[in-house]
């Protein structure tokens, strides 16, 4: 009698090329996404070798990491080194063929943020970037999981990977979100349960009420965030809200293509007797607006908590944050908020934001921006007519990319700022050297840039100051 | 790094730090090449100098005695966080040929692994009992690949490490070329792949040429 399998498992073997031993298989990757930080060693290193790209088609560029936010027409990249990324980029992909979203594309974008919202994430597909953040992918079913730059010269050439089999995990969480808090609280409790390693050697597949009530954004906030405690992977099983948000951005499976599809979608969940490895269960009526005080994503409280006291991890972190244990954040003064990232910069986050902030105003002297995750994004927020709320609230209305999330770009923070951020690591000197990181959801931040202070949000009343 | 590495034999540093992510050990503004050069200086940026770009003399790599430096005792899950294989290069232009720890970041791991850094996994207990030892001054630690061994002078500790990562070490490994011995499988897998679920076969470049008549029928200039 076969024993059930897990989705997890199901997706290792369904892209099985070969078994090279116990650990190992020859993995097929459906897409491969690049950028032009991690990706030119690996161009370089196929051109040394004269080795071609194995199948073009299955690979997409864009420019993300190092690229300005600064309003304005016509994007030029000040920054030579910089600008030599970009231009490297798209010499690499014009001679290979591959798709590229390049510096003044309309629809440029966070890598994690355009692959799905234009089709091109389907479940049951393997998915890998030279960006850790991959792991985002799951929330439609697809295997999504970070690699290195000789693995993606590998991927190039052979569109295979080289793959170290992971352990099975499951996080059930059952109940409902209280209002005010997101599928960002929920990770940031249960990274600050299992610690930042709790996943390490793992494939996530989270389930339960609480996650089939999720929305696909949500679900990929969550699954974004997964890699903080070390997850190699994340997986949502597909449902009908991950189907109904593939089949609307992906003209192309139609007629009996589509029910091909839809077949092949239905097989994608882990068998009922399947054995996973870890299991994990949390309720989500107990999350809270979740706020990090230290330098580590696991290093996080609700926002009614304090900070606590023990371990020498905590003593380093407590240095560079300038905390002390047994205090409360709330009231926390912060000199910056940053609303962006492939965490947190989607249309429900912004939507999120702007309910937040509709006819207040951010805290004098304090600096608010936003930085959408697409030109897509942005260009369905001023639809919305959500730029105009942020904007009449003082919030500065960027361009797209990764911007201040790790500051490769010029959005970078002065030593000693405090920044409320909707980013997904605080790790010291990621926004900037001797800068201070929060993380917290859109909503929370939103909260902080008014207040001018680190506040709960679901204390703010809708339409009036504090 | 191509020759093949049998033993590595050197001072050791320790790094009692948990969780030092891979944006410490290679900061943002050392990121903007194309290519691999010049990562040595970037390496552990922050730790090793002041705002101001002076050397923290009380920076264990900074230390008298300490210059040579080839082996890193680290906390637990060194190198999480971000992809960068930028911070395995820096390592190693610095000089670091072997990092031992407890636990490592996952991609941190296999991009150390894919460059010949040996990730050494002990467990915690002997890390520690290993910086101890270190505590004292500079400290000698020579590490055999083919036994799998860790030597101070004091203790000799086995290590475990997959036959296939230890063969890399031994004997070098050009794994593309490896697993381009499996074209024909490969492209046989694609096929049959792309015959059951020809909805993601050129899914990228399909996507791309959608979107590009979009929008030029959407501004029509």
């Amino acid at each position: 009698m076969s024993i059930g399998r897990t989705l997890y498992r199901k997706l290792v073997e369904s892209h099985t090329v070969a078994v090279l031993d116990a650990q190992n298989v020859l993995l097929f990757c459906d897409l491969h996404l690049m950028n032009e930080y991690t990706s030119p060693q690996a161009f370089a290193g196929l051109h040394e070798k004269h080795r071609d790209v194995l199948v073009p088609g299955q690979n997409v560029a864009t420019v993300s990491h190092v690229i300005p936010t600064h309003p304005g027409a016509h994007r030029v990249i000040q920054d030579p080194a910089a600008a030599l990324q970009a231009s490297n980029l798209k010499r690499n992909c014009t001679r290979h063929g591959i798709a590229l979203f390049d510096t003044n594309d309309a629809l440029q974008g966070i890598e994690h943020i355009i692959a799905p919202e234009h089709g091109m994430i389907r479940p049951g597909m393997v998915v890998i970037c030279g960006d850790s953040h991959t792991t985002t992918y799951g929330a439609l079913g697809a295997l999504g999981f970070g690699i290195g730059t000789s693995e993606v010269e590998h991927v190039l050439a052979t569109q295979t990977l080289v793959y170290r089999l992971a352990g099975a995990m499951r996080i059930r969480v059952d109940g409902t979100l209280p209002v005010g808090t997101t599928s960002k609280d929920l990770i940031l409790m249960i990274i600050g349960r299992i610690g930042a390693q709790g996943a390490r050697g793992h494939v996530v597949e989270f389930c339960g009420s609480a996650i089939d009530a999720l929305s696909i954004e949500a679900r990929f906030t969550l699954c974004n965030m997964a890699v903080e405690a070390g997850a190699r992977g994340a997986l949502v099983a597909p449902d009908q809200a991950a189907i109904d948000y593939v089949l609307a951005r992906a003209p192309d499976i139609a007629d009996a293509q589509r029910e091909r599809a839809l077949a092949h979608w239905a097989t994608l969940c882990s068998d009922t007797d399947a054995r996973f490895h870890i299991e994990h269960r949390f309720d989500a009526s107990q999350v809270a607006p979740h706020v990090t005080w230290g330098t580590s994503p696991d290093q996080v409280i609700p926002i009614d908590g304090t900070v606590p006291a023990h371990g020498s991890a905590t003593a380093q972190a407590l240095r560079y944050t300038g905390l002390q244990a047994g205090m409360s954040l709330q009231g926390l003064a912060v000199d910056h908020v940053f609303i962006g990232s492939c965490t947190n910069a989607r249309i429900e986050d912004l939507r999120a934001v702007a309910a937040v902030v509709q006819g207040r105003r951010v805290a004098p002297g304090l600096r608010a921006m936003v930085v959408p995750g697409s030109g897509a994004v942005r260009a369905q927020a001023e639809a919305e007519g959500i730029a105009k709320i942020l904007v009449d609230a003082g919030f500065e209305w960027r361009l797209p990319g990764c911007s201040m999330c790790l500051a490769m770009n010029d959005d970078i923070l002065e030593p000693g700022q405090r920044c409320a951020s909707t980013t997904n690591r605080n790790f010291e000197g990621r926004q900037g050297r001797g800068a201070i990181t929060h993380l917290m959801s859109p909503a929370m931040a939103a909260a902080a840039a008014i207040a001018g202070h680190i506040t709960d949000v679901r204390r703010m009343t809708p339409g009036s100051t504090e | 790094m191509s020759e093949a590495t049998h033993r590595i034999e050197g001072i050791a540093a320790a790094l009692p730090i948990a969780n030092l992510d891979t944006d410490q050990i290679m900061p943002k503004q050392f990121l903007h090449g194309i290519d691999k050069k010049g990562l040595d200086r970037g390496l552990l940026w922050d730790l090793r100098f002041t705002g101001e770009g002076v050397p923290r003399p009380e920076f264990i790599l900074n230390r008298p005695g300490y210059a040579a430096t080839r082996i890193l005792l680290a906390g637990p899950n060194f190198g999480c966080g971000s992809s960068r294989e930028h911070a395995v290069w820096g390592l190693q232009q610095y000089g670091i040929q072997a990092v031992i720890a407890s636990a490592f970041g996952e991609i941190f791991w296999s991009n150390a692994m894919n460059n010949r850094l040996l990730a050494v996994l002990l467990p915690e207990d002997q890390v520690q009992a290993l910086m101890a030892e270190a505590a004292a001054g500079p400290l000698v630690l020579a590490i055999d690949v083919e036994a799998t061994s860790v030597a101070s002078p004091t203790r000799t500790l086995p290590f475990t490490l997959g036959e296939r990562h230890r063969t890399m070490f031994l004997k070098g490994h050009d794994m593309i070329g490896a697993s381009l011995e499996h074209r024909g499988a490969i492209e046989a897998f694609a096929r049959r792949h792309w015959d059951a679920q020809p909805w993601v076969k050129d899914v990228a470049a399909r996507t791309r040429a959608r979107l590009d008549v979009y929008a030029a029928s959407a501004s029509p200039r």
